[in-house]
Order: C-alpha cells, then structure tokens, then sequence
C-alpha cells in the first residue's frame, strides 16, 4: 500500500515552531549576550503567527486540525510568548538564571500548547499536553539553587503527572467503549448506539474534566498552583497562569464540544459544582494572602471558574466568550505580572503586598498601571476584565444558568475586596522603604502593550467580540 | 424600532461634550508636573466652570412641554451585542446633569487649599467623576448607563480613601462593596431583561415591553439591591454614614449632593416604568422602608457628636422623603420627591462644604469642640443659618416646598405614612437647631477664639446655594415646571395595567393603616 504524504500545510506553523526552537537552543551556544536569544524567540512566534495565516485545514486522518478556534489560541500562546519573553530580559539576570534554555523551554512549552489546541484527537491531545507540561515543569524550577523554585518544581510535577494519568485513564475508558481516540468519530459513536447515560461514558468524562482541572487549576484539583505560582520565577508565573490556562480551555472546549457534544446536560452536571467551588475558593482564599504572588495565584484559579461558566453555557457563544475572556485576561494578568516583576531587584524580593505600601508617592506611574490591572481583573468598567466578564455571564445567562450567574457576580464582588487592598497600599499608605524598581525598555514595552489593550478592550470590545466569534464560527 | 425622541439641535453633541470635557481636561492633566500644583488647579477650575456653562444651553434650550428624551445622541458602538451609544435627558434627568456640573466647581474650590498631598490625582479624580455623573444621568442605553455607574466608584473609592480622615480605609472599602455588591445584582437584571425584550439594551424600547409579573418581581428587587444601597435606603444604609463622615469634603460634597441621587434616579428612571406592577405591589414596603429611614435617620441625628456624621445620618432621613414621594405614585409625592432630591443635593452639599471650611481651619470634627463660632466668623455663620433653615424646611426655602409636596403626596397614598413622616420634620428641626446652637452660639470655646471668617473664594462657593435656596423656596415652577410632563407620562405608565396585590403586600398595608 503506497503512503500518501499527509498534508502538512495545517501543521506549518508548528513544523517551523519546533526547527526554530530547536535552532534557538543551538544558537545559544554561540551567543554570549541572552538579549539577542530574547530577541530571536520572539521573531521566531513572529515568523510563526505569519504562517498561521495559511494554515487553516485538516490533516493526519482528522488528528489534527487547525481551525479558527485553534488559530485563536495560537494567537493567545504567541502573545504570552511575547509578553513572557520581554517582562524576563532583565528579571532572569537579577535571579542570576540567565540562560538561553530558558527561551527555548518557552518556545517547547507552546510548541505543545499549539498541538493541543489543534489536537483533533486524544492520542495528540496527550502529546501536547505533555510537551507542554514538561517544559513548564524545568521552568517552574529555573532558579536552581532556590528551595522554593524547586519545591514548586517537584509539586507542579507529580500534580501534573497524576493528572496526565487521568487523561490516560479516561482515553483508555473512551477507547474501550467506543473503540477510537477521534473526537467526532467519538461523538458519532455517543449518537448512533445512544449512549447518553452509558456509566462507563459518564465516569470517563469525570476522569477528563478531572485532568482538565488539573492544568486550569480549577477546585479541588488546584492544590499545586499556589505553590507553584509562589515559587517559580515570576516572569514563568505570569507564563503559566495564561498558556497552559488557555491550553486547558482548549481542550477542554474541544473534547467537552466535539466529543461529548451531544450529552451537554451531563457533563454540565460536572463541570458546576466545580465551577462553583472555583470561584468560591480562589475569590475567598485569596483574601488572606499576605504574598502578591499567591494572591494572583488564587485570583487566577477564581478566573478559571468564571471562564468555566461560559464552557457549562454549552453554547458557540459560550465558547467565544471563553475565548475573548481569555485573551483579556492574558493582557490583565500578565500585566499585573509585569508590575511584580519590576518590584525584584538586587537584594529585594517584592513579593509581599506590604512591599507595595506607598508605591504610588515613590512611583506613581507603576502605581496607577496596577491600578488600571486590578480595577481589570476585578472587572469595573471601563477596562477589558468588565468586558470579559461581562460577556462570559451575557452567554450563560442566555443559556439558561441565571443563578449560577448570581453566583459568579457575588464571589466576583468579593474580590473587589483583595484587588483593591493593592490599590489601598499602593495610594492609601505611606512608604515605608524606599522601593527600587528595575525598569527596562522591554519590560516598558509590554507595560504599554497590555496596559493599551486592557484600556481599549474595555472601551471598543468589538473588534475581539467579533473576533473571538468568527472563531467558533466553525465549530 | 426607533422610539420617539428629540435629536439635538444644538448644532454640537452637547451632552457627549459635557462627558468627555471633564474626562480629557483629566487625562491633559496627567501630562502635568506634578510640582505645579497651582496649575492643576486653575486648569481643573477652568474646565469645570467651561463645563458648567457648557450645560446651561440644557437650562434654556429644554422643551418643556413634552416628556420625551431631548439632546439626544445615538451611534453604534458595540454592535455585536447590538449596543448603542445612546444619550439623552427628560424632565427627570435634566435637573441633575446641571446639579453635577455646577457641584465640581464647588469642588474644587473647596479644595484649593485642603487637599495638599497628591493633588494631581485628586483633581484627576474629581474630573473623572463629574464625566461618570453625568454619563450616568444621560445614558439611554442599559450598558453604558452600567458602565458610568460602576467607572463612578473607581475615583470616588480614591477620593475616600487616599484623602479623606482617620477611618478612611474602611469607610473607602465598604462603601465599595456595598455599591459594588448591588451593583453586579443589577447587572444580572439588566441581562435578563435584554435576552427577554430580544437583544437590546435600549431603554425606551425596553420600557414599550410589558413583562410577566413574577419576572418584574424578581428584577425589581434585583434593581432594588443596586439603587437601595445607593439613596441609601434602611437597612442598607450603613455604609452612608462612614463614607460621608470620612470622605475630604470635595468627596462628602460629591457623595451627598450628586452620588445618593442616583440611586433615587434608578428607581424613577427604571424600576417604576420598567416593572409599573412590581412597583405596585411593592409599594407599601417601600413606604414603610422609607418612613422608617425618615424617623430613624432623624433620631440617630440627635445623638451624634461629630459634625460630618450628624449631617451624614441628616441625609438617610432626607432621602427617606426622596424615596417615599416616589413611591406615593402621585403627581404630588413624585415632583417632590425629584425636587427634594435636587434640594437635598443643594442643602447637604452645602452643609458640607460649611463644615469643609470650618474644618480647615481648626481640623477637627467634634460638635464639642465649637462653641461661639457665630462671635468669631459672622458671615460663616449667617450662611450656615441658611443652610440649617434650608435643611428643616422653613418656608421661603427650598426644604419647605419638597418636604410640603412629599407628605402631600404620602398622605395621598397612605395617611400613616403622611403623618410619620411629618414627625420627621419635627426631629429635624429639633437636631438641626440644636446643632446650630452648639456650634454657633453658647460660651465661646478657646479653640474658636481667633478664627478668620470666611475669605472670598469661600464666600463664592457658598453664594449658588444661597441662591439656589432661595429661588427654589420663593419661585419653584422654574423647576418643577421642568418635570410635570415627563412625571406625568411615568405616572401613567405606572398607574395603568392590571392591578396585581400579592397577599403579603395587602397585609403590610393593612399593618400600616
């Protein structure tokens, strides 16, 4: 039988992907100065967003599929690159890690996110994810000699490893029952011999959602985050509270939409309670931390339960509201992000809210771009994290979850409450050291980037709105 | 469907510059060096005085014959969720855009010299929030009136909290919440509403749509959670006394003269014509809501021993007579609601700012530590005088002509009610005066001794409420006249339809009767 070559237009962006992370690892040998690997990573996500352009299409049998949904997340991966990559510059020279693995881990780590995001298939689902997960793994621990690089390392790890065998599991399961790891062949399957209440079907997708919730860090599989968070480097925090958040909420949409389409009511049922524990505990927990970075931590996790009520909507627009949600919230979070980083210096670690106490008498630039971030993230108009917000429970209403939606706006009130304490030290104490901030023109760059979009997103939404819908469109 | 309304002829989008002026005088000003103090404040007094005269073209330019929306502005903006830009003002909301306005002069004169550390961000925030107030007057589309009245508590929540006294952190952080809290309430209601009446956010196309009673009872009170915390009606109402006693004065004057209203607003501009039997049937709760705030605000009064918190528990019972003449449903209880509404925004603001000038002097709030400041500051004390008259009620005064229409129209609606309230008026009195007496005359402390009386920046912020009390007090129709069509279109929107009386609501009025 002769093979036919497969197809290999749709998968360009992550064949070009994977040979310039590849060269970028080689070229770091020859480069001293780690700015220019800097500089490289990002023309490399730069090449790789001008191929998606002529991506779209199906390949490999329906393995992997690229379409406007997958193109989306691309985009939100390729931007968390960027932003990544420029908040680190000099924040990696300061925790004396500068090395140019360092970027090319970046660049493996989305290489696996744009896999799973194309991943028309479980079997390539697993492989990006663990591309993805693995290289966040070593970069969650980069400070070498820090004990709580390490610890987040290790704990991120066996986490992350229990819930790759979730993901085993369930496949297995799926695989038993319907005999293939194809999403729409799954489906057809669930229709055609009427499935619907099958219990081998029901425990598989609790083992999914259950694996989901793992690399989202939804209640109560989101034990690793804090720690996680707090301990790695924080520019590779505010890496891992966006891509494989967002990578998560691909496949989740995907396999949830695709696969298991046609029992919407049952993995509804799932996906609340947790829905509901997310947000109660991110928004709740996060009140008492005394560390910004756990607190953004927490914050992230209650995020996740919001982004979680447009799955549970079960409808296109839920979907597309998950994805403009996300892409605000890369903005946001990352530029909040961009602001801790700036606090580290020499000797200083900046990690405590109290460290920001009069920040806004000492630098008040850096001082009012918090603000604008955490007025974002609590979701006052006008900045995007309204938008998001706003949207995300718009579709759930429609869908029928009014009273999960009250209960979304509730714990999102309650947040106002830890955001604004930052607001409150920043404007309403007096300092108490002197802070020095470590500014750079790359870190100024993504300042601007994301501060311009929270701003804009939050005024003219329409054109993401828009966006994020054409996405779905062919879902 | 395009209702009927008056585009603007005023050959420039007035209301649109009346927005946005305050807002890019802000953002001009963050390109100031914030060492040049003096600057700031002579540009952010330039930009609300333009804003000012700005909005008078509303005073002489409105049709006062016909309840529909005039000045009006419509773009799309976002039109995926089919949202529009979309201003306009009627009898209801004309009032308080020019209110709002001529508040943000005073303002900022009152600032001049009290606000001393971070003055560029305070001015930003002050402009920011005259732009938010009246956006949130104007806006005839769901969303965007949503967005000003959230953006609103961003710079008022700063106002609080980085100038204001001692215990402003958590007055700064409740009031937040609490505003906050309800606000998202609402949101929810709001959504409801729009995937009901077929995707719009169009609050005229909104109110041509009649809803299921049970559905106009769950969004009123979900509209009721927003704007009860916002007048603030008892039992939500204890957020009120903090934020006013520790807000700067800039912040107090803002709170009391503009930010209350709208809360008051909300109901007339929403809750009564979008859920006319809802309203109904909520009725006697409201009333008795309301009583209770006028006498419990008025007794909780005459314990006080703080200035800014007597005058601040002043405003609960104040606006117990707001919310009760709207919720009389008569023609009478509602345009003296409204005008009370304006009144109180005049008196208590101007109260405020009397304490602001007292305060800056001797900085300090306790009513115990004046005494005799009428032998010290004559002036200060003849335009406070007016104020505390102002605020009992004396006929020739504004007080008298609100307070007379509301319990006219309570008694309508409920006799008990009528005569509960007008007890208020008598505590009133009864704190206010004795106040007066405290402070101004009595042996004359030595902490008073030596004080200057009022200097002529002070004397001009005073001056529009000198006249406004009185203009309102001997010669009303000039602003009532404004609001007797637009009343009386929502009133008949309100009173017709099937009467529907849900079993608790009967036995409440008969336990009021």
């Amino acid at each position: 039988m002769p093979i036919a070559m497969p197809d290999l237009r749709p998968v360009m962006p992550e064949i070009i992907m994977t040979v310039l992370a590849l060269s970028i690892l080689m070229a770091d040998l020859l480069i001293k100065r780690k700015e220019t690997v800097a500089f490289l990573s990002i023309i490399s996500v730069g090449v790789v967003a001008y191929a998606l352009a002529g991506s779209m299409g199906t390949t490999f049998n329906g393995m992997f599929v690229s379409d406007g949904y997958s193109m989306f997340f691309k985009l939100i991966f390729i931007l968390n690159v960027i932003l990544t990559v420029l908040i680190s510059v000099k924040y990696i020279v300061i925790e004396r890690v500068n090395f140019g693995e360092y970027y090319s881990l970046i660049l493996f780590s989305t290489l696996g996110m744009m896999i799973m995001a194309s991943a028309g298939d479980l079997i390539v689902l697993y492989l990006g994810l663990e591309l993805m997960a693995l290289s966040t793994y070593i970069l969650a621990g980069f400070i070498r000699y820090d004990i709580k690089s390490n610890e987040a390392a290790m704990k991120y790890f066996l986490l992350g490893a229990f819930a790759s065998a979730f993901l085993l599991y369930g496949t297995s399961m799926i695989y038993g029952l319907t005999g293939t790891t194809d999403l729409k062949a799954i489906s057809a399957y669930i229709v055609k011999n009427g499935l619907a209440s099958n219990p081998i079907l029901m425990l598989s997708m609790i083992l999914f959602a259950v694996a989901f919730s793992f690399k989202i860090a939804a209640v109560p599989f989101h034990m690793w985050a804090p720690d996680a968070y707090e301990g790695a480097p924080t520019s590779i925090t505010a890496f891992m509270s966006v891509g494989p958040k967002a990578a998560g909420f691909a496949v989740l949409g995907r396999v949830f939409m695709i696969a298991f389409g046609t029992v919407k009511i049952e993995w509804a049922g799932i996906l609340i309670p947790i829905a509901i524990l997310t947000m109660g505990v991110g928004n709740i927990v996060a009140l008492s931390q005394t560390n910004i970075k756990r607190m953004l931590a927490y914050s992230s996790i209650a995020h996740a339960g919001y982004m979680l009520l447009g799955i549970i909507a079960g409808t296109g627009e839920g979907m597309s509201s998950v994805l403009n949600y996300m892409l605000i919230y890369a903005f946001m979070n990352i530029g909040a992000f961009a602001v801790v980083i700036m606090l580290r210096s020499e000797g200083f670690k900046g990690d405590s809210i109290s460290d920001y106490e009069g920040l806004a008498k000492t630098h008040p630039m850096a001082a009012a771009l918090m603000l604008v971030f955490m007025f974002s993230l609590t979701g006052i108009p006008p900045t995007a994290g309204f938008m998001g917000k706003f949207y995300v429970f718009m579709s759930a209403i429609h869908a029928g979850y009014t009273w999960l939606v009250i209960i979304a706006v509730i714990f999102s009130a309650i947040s106002a409450y830890f955001y604004l304490r930052i607001v409150m030290y920043m404007y309403m104490k007096e300092p108490k050291e002197a802070v020095q901030l470590t500014t750079s023109p790359a870190i100024g760059l993504a300042l601007a980037i994301t501060v311009t979009a929270v701003l804009f997103i939050g005024i003219l939404p329409s054109i993401f709105v828009n966006f994020a819908r054409a996405a779905v469109a062919g879902f | 469907m395009m209702e009927q309304v008056i585009m603007n002829n005023l050959g420039f989008p007035i209301l649109s510059a009346l927005i946005f002026l305050p807002v890019v005088g802000a953002a001009l000003i963050l390109f100031v060096n914030r060492s040049q103090e003096s600057v700031i404040k002579w540009f952010s007094l330039v930009i609300s005085i333009m804003t000012f005269i700005l909005s008078i073209p509303l005073f002489t330019n409105f049709d006062k014959t016909t309840h529909l929306m005039q000045f009006v502005e419509r773009y799309d903006w976002i039109p995926t969720w089919n949202i529009t830009y979309y201003l306009g003002l009627d009898g209801i909301s004309v009032l308080f855009v020019l209110l709002s306005t001529l508040i943000t002069i005073l303002c900022v004169l009152i600032s001049w010299n009290a606000i001393k550390t971070k003055t560029k961000e305070f001015y930003i925030s002050i402009l920011i929030m005259e732009g938010a107030m009246i956006g949130v007057f104007c806006s005839l589309d769901f969303f965007l009136f949503y967005l000003f009245w959230e953006a609103m508590l961003i710079p008022m929540y700063l106002l609080i909290g980085v100038w204001g006294g001692p215990n402003r952190i958590y007055a700064a952080v409740k009031f937040f919440l609490y505003t906050l809290i309800g606000s998202v309430l609402m949101l929810v209601g709001i959504i409801v509403l729009y995937f009901y009446a077929g995707n719009t956010f169009d609050i005229l196309e909104l109110m041509t749509k009649t809803y299921p009673y049970n559905m106009q009872i769950w969004l009123f009170w979900a509209f009721f959670a927003a704007f009860a915390v916002k007048v603030p009606m008892f039992p939500v109402h204890t957020w009120l006394p903090d934020a006013h006693t520790e807000a700067p004065t800039a912040g107090s004057v803002i709170l009391a003269a503009v930010l209350i209203k709208m809360g008051a607003y909300g109901f007339l501009r929403f809750s009564l014509p979008l859920f006319p039997e809802a309203s109904r049937a909520m009725t006697p709760i409201m009333l008795l809501l309301s009583v209770t705030a006028i006498i419990y605000g008025a007794v909780i009064c005459l314990a006080q021993t703080d200035l800014k918190r007597l005058i601040a528990y002043s405003s609960v019972s104040h606006m117990g007579f707001v919310t009760l003449g709207i919720f009389a449903m008569n023609a009478q209880g509602m345009e003296g609601g409204i005008l009370q509404m304006l009144n109180h925004g005049v008196v208590t603001g101007a109260l405020f700012l009397s304490v602001g000038i007292i305060y800056d002097r001797t900085h300090t709030r306790e009513i115990a530590d004046y005494g005799g400041v009428a032998s010290v500051m004559p002036v200060y004390a003849t335009a406070f005088m007016i104020f505390t008259l102002a605020s009992i009620g004396l006929p020739a005064t504004n007080g008298f002509i609100g307070e007379f229409l509301i319990i006219l129209g309570g008694f309508k609606a409920s006799q008990l009610s009528g005569v509960l309230a007008a007890t208020g008026i008598i505590i009133g009195a009864g704190y206010m005066l004795w106040l007066y007496q405290r402070v101004f005359f009595m042996e004359t402390n030595q902490k008073v001794l030596g004080l200057k009386d009022m200097d002529a920046r002070e004397v001009i912020t005073l001056l529009p409420m000198v006249v406004l009390i009185f203009w309102i007090g001997i010669y009303p129709n000039t602003f009532l006249g404004f609001m007797h069509e637009s009343v009386r279109h929502l009133l008949e929107r309100v009173n017709t339809g099937n009467v529907h009386e849900i079993v608790t609501a009967k036995n409440i009025i008969g336990f009021i009767k």
